[in-house]
């Protein structure tokens, strides 16, 4: 590197989608850095970069948090969950399958985030309402579907008892 | 290097087809066409896997940043480098590095690549440096000083004396028109600039290449168009130049133009650097250098008689362009066209121009000039609704379009003409009559509690309503329509001569390859159903090539919603002969003997290529003429809510209503329509990119606003076919009409709920509040509605 000011390196030991992960970063790397640029985990995307968005949605305890902003040494000793954790063994989740049931993405670029917001919205609660699911989903920023067809994947989700 | 395989392969063949049981099928609709089959991008998009630019990973790739004007006027006198910063580790190009013309290709060559002597806009770039890393590329950036003479800017559009372009189209007899007028509707309206904020920034990774040339993967709308500037910018032949598009996070235009300079610039700064160099906007890099829709001042005077006939319009159009015209011309001539609304009417003027200001560039977005100049028209017909005291649905009952009736541009409407349907099905959807008789009533009591208070009663009340009353806002409904001419305008496809291919490979498989690119819409599922149903083959058996110019052929720009009709309509004529060609070999249906076919004889490849719609005759030099071979049509119905007290609008429910010929995919379409309902209600309510002294104001996603899920009112889309014959498919573009509608359906609900017309968009809060204090509306509003006092006024 041409830089020549010396960092501090600090430790990060959480785990990434249940795996252990032990890395030596930089204190201002963000989780959403660190996730893409350390780990290869791209799915996790960056797009207001200010915490407005919500396109870089990740699950730290299962609660939904901006990784944009989030220092990535916040998770330590923590539970990180981001879109490639949701599928297991190739089977989609019910979540996602209701995406795709109801054209609930077109770009993309938004979806991993509204996944990860649904799934921790899903999680915390069975019975949903439509304003529930828009409440839930107020910080995430869709430029392509109108929003219709996401909430109704979310509440087909829900009924299919996610 | 190719971050994705050459071949898309639908990996999703095992996913169910998403019908259900007891979804309607319409009767037009085949095996595959007309079905809701699942995206092809699915699983890619839902796991995280699809590559974006920024996901594509290069080692060693390095960091370019670019050095950008922060004056909207100057002249460039030098730039200096900081003496005390190490240069040798970063590469800095400027205009002197171009090694061919210093221009970003597009109808006229006035944009630089980089800027010399002169500065035309903030945010104009000047510089590129590349680094190994990103705190390098950026330090190095806060040590170039441009040295500068600061020039007066032209900053507003109706003062500007230069003209990127100026149209203007006539028909019939303007005076005799207004002669035979009984009221002469007129006014004023303003519309803002607005942002196309597709969630993912713009970007682009360029390759250095041993043969000296260079490869992109960008996100991207066009590569052909990013390709044809490179050539010119970077004079590199063919065989050294590759564009690839990566996974795009959305375009609405804003990745129609814009790219095309990046590229040039990422090109060249992977070149110097003999390093593959990323170029990845953050979103303060993209509002404030990216293009916008064009805002615009329109004035309109209509003649109607007191029977209700519309009989003239008067019409004139200023596009404020920004510093360089990137598209201006064809965004203008959209615009115009498209201007009178989608009306009958004998005489007609219609005087457009787009001019220069010294702002950043306005361009292509979702539209294209159509929302702009519909939104003025639709207002116009709202109003004239009003001052006959006729219901605007009736109004627009006798207006509409229909067969046999003559555009602005003399273009006989010969067929697949949907006005009218598309208004019936609004207005029984929505129930726009018994809305409006209830919104009527809740007026007329309000109005009767104001007077209370302007007698002396109830006074401790600031507006005399009651306080359930107060705690409920006023609730509106109001309708609209738009008209949108699918695929290039005038003589524009011709001209484009678009190609594609459709093939049996010698291994057998089916590969279609366009330039068409996959932006979100669904272009890469459309045009796989639309082969697979001409081949008589299951939808999962048709590949898509990758979007890369050395693999597909030119089948023309991603825009002017014409990738279904336009490549959609080519793809369906090369399949019909790809298969009677192997079914002529064989002798046997082709989805039995294709494979076969393959392995026997090798492979079978068809090109076909654009020669144009049948009887569609198109003068560019009076822009007369059959304008496009076909227009879509639409109505929308709007339903809002309006705070009285503080102005805040809450759009509860939109009804539209788009022909689109034949409907491919009814999922996908509806999903077209549902997105640009929303634009179209942001652009209504709240979007505007405001610009002064030639600087972006809000250049965060923290305050430019775009609408999210709370803001989302319940959107019904109703799917209208009225077939295209042109079209081999009989399919007609869909991408933009739906934006076009919703503003004006929601301006006028707003009407209907406060009694205020507001001409400016966005209708914010304090516009309302603004037309509601003042009384001015009111008057002019009881003159408009009074045809005597009418008459007077205009002879």
């Amino acid at each position: 590197m041409p830089e020549s000011r010396t960092i501090q390196l600090v430790d990060l030991a959480c785990t990434v989608n249940g795996r252990n992960v032990a890395l030596r970063i930089e204190p201002r790397e963000t989780l959403a850095d660190v996730l893409r640029e350390r780990l290869g985990l791209t799915g996790t995307k960056v797009s207001c970069d200010a915490q407005v968005c919500g396109a870089c949605t990740v699950l730290l305890d299962g609660q939904p948090v901006s990784s944009c902003t989030l220092l990535a040494v916040e998770a330590s000793g923590r539970a990180v969950r981001t879109v490639e954790g949701l599928a297991r063994d190739g089977s989609l989740t019910p979540l996602q399958e209701a995406f795709i049931e109801h054209a609930a993405f077109q770009c993309g670029f938004c979806t991993s985030g509204m996944l990860m917001a649904a799934t921790a919205l899903l999680e915390e609660q069975r019975h949903l309402s439509r304003e529930d699911v828009v409440h839930a989903l107020e910080g995430n920023v869709c430029r392509c579907t109108g929003y219709v067809p996401i909430v109704d994947a979310v509440l087909a989700a829900a009924e299919a008892g996610q | 290097m190719s971050p994705r395989a050459a071949v898309e392969r639908p990996a999703e063949a095992s996913l169910r087809t998403v019908q259900a049981p007891d979804e309607p099928r319409s009767p037009l609709a085949g095996a595959i066409v007309g079905r809701s089959v699942p995206r092809r991008d699915a699983l890619a998009k839902l796991t995280g896997r699809a590559r974006y630019v920024a996901d594509l990973d290069l080692p060693g790739a390095w960091h370019g940043v670019i050095v950008r004007a922060t004056e909207p006027h100057a002249r460039l006198l030098g730039i200096d480098l900081d003496p005390a910063f190490d240069w040798s580790q970063v590469v800095v190009l400027t205009a002197n590095d171009v090694p061919g013309d210093n221009v970003v290709q597009f109808a006229v060559d006035d944009q630089p690549v980089l800027a010399i002597d002169e500065i035309r806009h903030v945010g104009e770039p000047v510089a590129l440096i590349a680094a190994p890393d990103l705190p390098t590329a950026e330090a190095a950036r806060d040590r170039v000083r441009l040295r500068t003479e600061p020039l007066p800017p032209v900053l507003d559009p109706l003062a500007s004396d230069v003209a990127f372009a100026r149209y203007e189209i006539a028909k019939g007899d303007l005076e005799a028109g207004f002669a035979a007028a009984d009221l002469v509707i007129e006014g004023t309206y303003t519309v803002g600039r607005q942002e196309q904020l597709y969630l993912e920034t713009q970007g682009m990774l360029a390759v250095p290449r041993e043969d000296g040339g260079v490869t992109v993967h960008g996100s991207l709308q066009c590569p052909y168009y990013v390709h044809a500037a490179m050539r010119r910018a970077l004079a590199l032949d063919d065989a050294r130049l590759s564009v690839i598009q990566s996974e795009t996070g959305g375009g609405f235009g804003g990745k129609e133009e814009f790219p095309s300079g990046l590229a040039i610039q990422a090109a060249l700064l992977a070149i110097k650097s003999g390093h593959p160099v990323r170029m990845i906007f953050g979103r303060h890099e993209d509002l404030v250098a990216t293009t916008k829709r064009h805002p615009a001042v329109l004035r309109h005077r209509w003649g109607v008689t007191r029977d209700g006939r519309l009989v003239a319009q008067d019409i004139d159009v200023v596009m404020d362009g920004g510093a360089y015209a990137t598209l201006s011309g064809v965004v203008l001539s959209r615009g115009t066209i498209h201007a009178g609304g989608p009306y009958a009417c004998p005489n007609v003027r219609i005087r457009t121009r787009a001019v220069m200001t010294h702002t950043p560039p306005s361009g292509a977005f979702r539209g294209f000039g159509a929302p702009q100049t519909e939104f003025a028209a639709e207002m116009q017909a709202n109003r004239a609704a009003e001052a006959l005291g006729l219901s605007p649905a009736e109004l627009r009952r006798r207006w509409a379009y229909g067969i046999g009736d003559v555009t602005a541009t003399g273009q006989v409407l010969r067929e697949s003409v949907a006005a009218r349907s598309v208004l019936e099905r609004a207005v029984e959807a929505s129930g726009f009559e018994e809305a409006r008789a209830a919104t009527a009533q809740a007026r007329a009591r309000r109005a009767a509690d104001d007077r209370a208070v302007g007698d002396g009663g109830r006074a401790d009340h600031p507006r005399g309503r009651d306080e359930a009353e107060r705690e409920h806002p006023a609730h509106g409904i109001g309708v609209a329509m738009a008209w949108h001419g699918a695929g290039f305008t005038g003589s524009g496809e011709e001209h484009l001569a678009s190609v594609v291919r459709v093939e049996v490979t010698a291994d057998g498989r089916i590969v279609l390859a366009t330039d068409s690119t996959e932006i979100g819409q669904g272009a890469r599922t459309v045009l796989a159903q639309l082969v697979a149903e001409e081949l008589g083959v299951g939808f999962e058996l048709v590949e898509v090539a990758e979007t890369d110019t050395s693999i597909v052929p030119n089948s023309g720009p991603t825009v002017a919603s014409r990738t279904t009709m336009v490549v959609g309509g080519l793809l369906v004529t090369a399949a019909r002969r790809l298969r009677a060609e192997v079914e002529e070999r064989t002798e046997r249906p082709f989805a039995a003997s294709y494979a076969e076919d393959a392995h026997a004889n090798g492979p079978t490849r068809i090109v076909e290529r654009f020669a144009g719609y049948p009887g569609v005759e198109w003068d560019d030099a009076t822009h007369l003429g059959d304008a496009y071979p076909a227009y879509g049509w639409a109505a929308a119905v709007a339903e809002v809510d309006v705070d009285l007290d503080t102005g805040e609008v809450a759009v509860r429910r939109i009804v539209s209503v788009d022909d689109v010929g034949r409907t491919v995919n009814p999922l996908l379409a509806t999903g077209q329509i549902e997105g640009g309902t929303l634009q179209g209600v942001g652009y209504a309510t709240i979007e505007e990119a405001r610009v002064e002294g030639g600087r972006l104001l809000n250049d965060r996603l923290a305050t430019y606003i775009v609408p999210t899920a709370l803001d989302a009112p319940r959107i019904d889309a109703i799917l209208v076919e009225e077939p295209f014959a042109g079209a081999p498919h009989r399919a007609k573009g869909l991408g933009e009409i739906p934006m076009d509608v919703p503003a004006a359906a929601v301006v006028a609900a707003i009407h209907d709920a406060t009694g205020a017309w507001i001409h400016d968009l966005p209708a914010s809060p304090e516009r309302i509040l603004g037309a509601l204090q003042s009384k001015e509306h009111e008057v002019s509003e009881r003159t408009a509605a009074d045809p005597e006092a009418t008459e007077e006024a205009v002879r």
